[in-house]
């Protein structure tokens, strides 16, 4: 009965978590500026990963014998490091941007 | 009733990768590639372990945390590169 019960908790999260990775790469592929695209990604680490790590945990729990923790850590680093990496990724396409505007023209007439 | 479930979790995940792959391909700044390159192996590692899950084998956690530390080094250097010109100053 548990083990029934915790089949079938295992098998929505890996469905829930893969549907994530899914609809966010397709937000990746299909959104049209640089900023909108960012969005998109970070459903596929929190809700994907996330979900996917539980699912494993869960298993692993049940079926082997044993608490297995060890996919906190994957999740805890994770967690840790989207935000950084994706904050680096905005700071470098702003300082882009800043860098390619020009100034206006002078007016040799004023 | 897992392993068919793993098996089509594996098929979106592939779906996913080929959606990064597009990214990757034609993205029109440097900056989407490189975010594709990130979320190509965030998809990698839930690959991964929905593949361990798949296989009953415990040894795919290990990949997936050295896949997980290396790609974030490999973002923050490329966004370092993409902001100096050089990635240690």
């Amino acid at each position: 009965m548990l083990v029934t019960i915790a089949e079938v908790l295992i098998a929505a999260l890996l469905l829930v978590g893969s549907g994530f990775a899914l609809v966010g790469s397709y937000g990746l592929a299909k959104l049209g500026d640089f900023y909108l695209r960012l969005h998109g990604p970070a459903k596929a680490t929190t809700m994907g990963v996330g979900s996917a790590l539980v699912a494993s945990s869960l298993y692993f729990t049940v079926f082997d014998e044993g608490i297995s923790v060890h996919e906190v850590l994957v999740a805890a680093f994770l967690f840790m490091s989207a935000p950084v990496s994706v904050h680096m990724l905005v700071k470098a396409v702003l300082k882009n941007e800043h860098d390619r505007k020009r100034m206006p023209p002078s007016r040799p007439d004023a | 009733m897992i392993e068919i479930t793993a098996n089509i979790a594996l098929t979106l995940l592939a779906l996913a990768m080929v959606l990064c792959l597009i990214r990757l391909l034609r993205g029109p700044d440097i900056a989407d590639r490189i975010l594709a390159l990130d979320t190509l192996y965030i998809n990698a590692l839930a690959t991964l372990i929905v593949l361990g899950i798949r296989l009953q084998n415990s040894v795919f956690f290990e990949t997936a945390l050295i896949i997980g530390m290396l790609g974030f080094v490999g973002t923050v250097v490329l966004s370092k590169y993409l902001i100096r010109g050089d990635i240690i100053d």
